[in-house]
């Protein structure tokens, strides 16, 4: 009896604008691109596939359902840009059919660089879903799917979430399934949910693939494979971006008829069903430990950290980034932290990569450099920039900063599990 | 197969690419069992005659010839004259006045006299009518020669080509290194927009060393696409491992300009993008190697933008003398207005300096590892040549990978695609 399980990831970075050297002033961001980006993903993607999945969880009551992880700096885009995205995303967390995931509000690498950071900005995350749809999350993904057994200790440490979310890569597993309820090595409580990157790939990257020989992929032909589970696995956990609907595969690819199908398809057999990740955590118990001592990711083939610091350039960059966050914080200037933070956004550090840059092709998606060096070049100069304002007198915005938040229940559960 | 191939310059008399290209294309048609008959002009003054072992023809009707050891299928005729590339009109009159002079001078006797002396008997006294003379000198030459296709590199070779081509009835392919447009912008001579248009035309095939030229080939000199084929030039490996023993101790970093101080080559948006990165950083040297009708205007440029001390000219160099400016160099700038192809910038990459290089290049359609910017965007020069200075993560990264890259353009698959397109000519009708 596998139970399906969806989570898309909703993200999109906060791009700059082109900076040089002899620039001065504080606007880092093309608001331009970035609202125009918005609009355009919202209309391709996320409004046809909210109304989609919104129709279906309404059509088969309470049978389908979904999980989101929907990053804060995109949740400021949508607020700005496409107000109608939201509206539609309070109506899915209506539902009750629709789960939302916690991970870091700036889509960051900071777990890698900074506790500090990495707790702030997961409590900035937590309170954004709260506030927006009332839900606090149980579930914790990273940026990426970035995890290692240090990754499951903190997070269990900090006492407010059930499970954690990662890729079931082949090198972790082994021999065994992603399909079924792991414990991360060294917890006691926290669980873990692994991808099956097979199926989910099948529709995430191959299904307009026609020269993959499974071409065209049909509803029911995917359901008999989550069927085929049956027996041998407890849940299938199906994570993908959620710009695969409409923006990675075009709608005229037939992906939201597939999806519009596939639901039912899948409850044709009385074995299976649809969970929310937390809902998996509550059915089905742990079968054994996972062991992961060094990190992996969801990225590329290599399923590591190399698409984001794998050459010189993303290294010094990030290291930079992070060796100037107590000068950043002592300024108490709420606009420089903010522009800080928005700099963490992995895609800053993904535009950098000269991995596949030759072959130009995957990396390319929404990418608004020519080339990576154009990439680091504007980011150093930026940063650059930046880090020259925190030596600046600024009475005017300290007096109207506000602290960072970090006293939510949350971070004060995290604080006395330190103790 | 032979070739009967045209050229302007080979090594070591090279003022500029074409010499390079001549020669790496040459030696790897060589290295492929390519027999090859080159033809080249020389003018018989040349200072550097000495240097190699090229055999003074007799008289002018008969080209001299000499081989290049390491070149066993290469046979090599020079045919007297002044032709060089690179040249206007009026400094082929110049250079031929001067020759002149130093004739008569040797003789002892009055320069007036001189020039109604020598003019109709070695030279032309202009070069379009040199252009043609030497046509007849070639096909005359081709006349006792075995030979298969015909191969003209650029526009002062197009009629030899055309005219052997006539005599022979073997095919022509010109090769096009770079157009009227790209050395004089909008103000193009008409002489030579005609000859070079009559030689694309009249070839069986053209040759373009970018898609950049291949475009220009086919919208301003009408010439059908399907007859226009890409060949990217390469790059002769020199290791870049020359000794280290320069003893640099250099507390300055140099940012390089390397090529002809034309129009063409865009010095002036080389030395205001100087200006704007002085305005940042102090510790940094503008070094302009090499020479050309702008030279003394940059020269001036320098001094009105007030960064003369930190622009150094070096005038022309060659051989061991570009090895070491490369040694020295922290980064390579080539912000060409319109560069058919640019072979420069590989030798930098080759010798682990980094490039800067214009949009406007053919050599952009094929590094990927190389910074790029328009040749206009003055402030976007200045602002990668001060990150590359200033970030040492930027110029490992594209030092590496550059150099990588650069092994993947090898003459070796720029002879293999010439000679496709000749074995495509020489298919039995």
């Amino acid at each position: 009896m596998p139970s399906v399980c969806f989570y898309f990831q909703v993200h999109q970075p906060m791009r700059l604008r082109h900076y040089t050297v002899f620039d001065r002033d504080n606007e880092y961001f093309d608001d331009h691109k970035n609202g125009s980006i918005c609009r355009k993903v919202a209309h391709k993607c996320y409004l046809p596939a909210n109304r989609l999945l919104l129709e279906i969880i309404r059509r088969f009551g309470g049978k389908f359902k979904i999980s989101y992880s929907v990053t804060g700096v995109l949740l400021e885009q949508l607020e700005r840009y496409a107000p109608e995205v939201m509206s539609t995303f309070d109506a899915l967390a209506e539902t009750g059919c629709v789960e939302f995931l916690a991970e870091t509000y700036y889509h960051s690498l900071s777990f890698l660089y900074s506790r500090e950071e990495f707790i702030e900005q997961i409590n900035k995350q937590v309170e954004a879903i709260n506030y927006f749809f009332r839900q606090k999350p149980r579930i914790f993904r990273n940026t990426e799917l970035i995890y290692n057994n240090d990754l499951a200790a903190l997070i269990e440490s900090m006492n407010c979430f059930d499970a954690i979310i990662s890729e079931g890569a082949d090198h972790i597993l082994g021999y065994r399934s992603p399909n079924f309820v792991y414990q991360p090595k060294g917890c006691n409580r926290l669980k873990l949910l692994l991808k099956n990157y097979s199926l989910s790939d099948d529709i995430a990257f191959r299904f307009s693939n026609r020269t993959w020989p499974q071409w065209p992929l049909t509803a029911d032909k995917f359901a008999r494979w989550v069927s085929n589970v049956n027996g041998n696995g407890n849940v299938v956990n199906l994570f993908m971006d959620y710009e695969t609907f409409g923006e990675h595969q075009w709608e005229d690819t037939g992906i939201f008829d597939f999806m519009r199908h596939l639901p039912e398809e899948i409850l044709k057999h009385p074995d299976n069903n649809f969970k929310t990740p937390s809902e998996v955590v509550q059915s089905y118990p742990s079968i054994g430990t996972v062991d992961v001592p060094h990190i992996i990711s969801w990225a590329d083939t290599e399923r590591d950290l190399s698409a984001w610091l794998g050459n010189a350039m993303q290294s010094n960059a990030i290291h930079e980034l992070y060796r100037i966050e107590k000068k950043i914080k002592m300024t108490h200037n709420d606009k420089i932290i903010g522009d800080w933070r928005r700099l963490q956004a992995s895609d800053h550090f993904y535009y950098m990569c000269t991995k596949y840059f030759a072959d130009g092709d995957v990396h390319k998606y929404f990418n608004p450099y020519d080339s990576p060096y154009d990439s680091y070049i504007n980011f150093m100069n930026v940063l650059d920039h930046l880090q020259s304002r925190c030596s600046e007198p600024t009475m005017g915005d300290a007096l109207d900063s506000t602290p960072e938040p970090g006293s939510t229940e949350c971070f004060a559960g995290a604080a006395s599990q330190d103790e | 197969m032979r070739v009967f191939m045209l050229g302007w310059e080979f090594p070591p008399f090279i003022s500029g690419g074409l010499g390079t290209a001549c020669y790496g294309l040459t030696r790897a048609m060589d290295q492929l069992g390519i027999e090859v008959i080159f033809v080249l002009p020389k003018i018989v003054e040349s200072q550097y005659a000495t240097h190699v072992k090229l055999l003074t023809p007799g008289s002018r009707n008969a080209g001299a010839s000499f081989n290049f050891s390491d070149l066993k299928n290469v046979k090599f005729h020079t045919i007297n004259s002044a032709l060089q590339p690179y040249t206007t009109a009026e400094t082929y009159q110049r250079r031929i006045e001067e020759t002149l002079r130093r004739k008569y001078e040797e003789r002892g006797g009055d320069i007036r006299a001189a020039s109604q002396l020598v003019v109709s008997k070695d030279y032309s006294c202009d070069m379009y009518t040199e252009v043609h003379r030497y046509a007849a000198l070639a096909a005359e030459l081709a006349d006792n020669e075995q030979f298969d296709i015909i191969h003209a590199h650029d526009w002062m070779t197009y009629p030899a080509g055309i005219a052997v081509s006539a005599i022979s009835g073997k095919p022509l392919i010109v090769h096009v290194h770079s157009t009227e447009f790209d050395r004089s912008g909008e103000h193009v001579n008409q002489t030579i927009y005609d000859i070079e248009r009559e030689g694309m035309h009249r070839a069986d095939r053209v040759i373009a060393v970018s898609h950049f030229t291949r475009n220009v080939i086919i919208n301003r000199y009408g010439v059908s696409p399907d007859k226009v084929e890409v060949v990217y030039n390469g790059v002769e490996r020199s290791g870049g491992w020359a000794a280290d023993d320069m003893g640099i101790n250099k507390d300055e970093q140099i940012v390089l300009f390397l090529g002809r101080i034309t129009m063409q080559k865009g010095p002036e948006y080389f030395l205001q993008a100087a200006k704007k990165v002085l305005q940042v950083m102090s510790n940094v040297k503008f070094v302009m190697a090499g020479s050309g009708d702008l030279m003394h205007r940059a020269v001036e440029m320098a001094a009105e933008l007030g960064i003369g001390q930190k622009v150094l000219f070096t005038g022309f160099l060659r051989g061991e003398d570009v090895q070491k400016i490369y040694k020295m160099a922290d980064l390579y700038v080539m912000p060409s207005v319109s560069e058919p192809f640019g072979i420069a910038p590989l030798e930098a990459l080759d010798n682990d300096v980094p490039v800067i290089i214009s949009k406007q290049s053919g050599v952009s359609e094929v590094l990927v590892h190389a910074l790029k910017v328009d040749f206009w965007d003055v402030n976007e020069i200045a602002n990668k040549i001060v990150a590359v200075l200033k970030y040492p993560p930027l110029q490992t990264t594209l030092r590496s990978h550059g150099n990588f890259e650069v092994r993947k353009l090898r003459w070796k698959d720029a002879a293999a695609k010439c000679a496709k397109i000749y074995e495509g000519l020489l298919v039995p009708v």
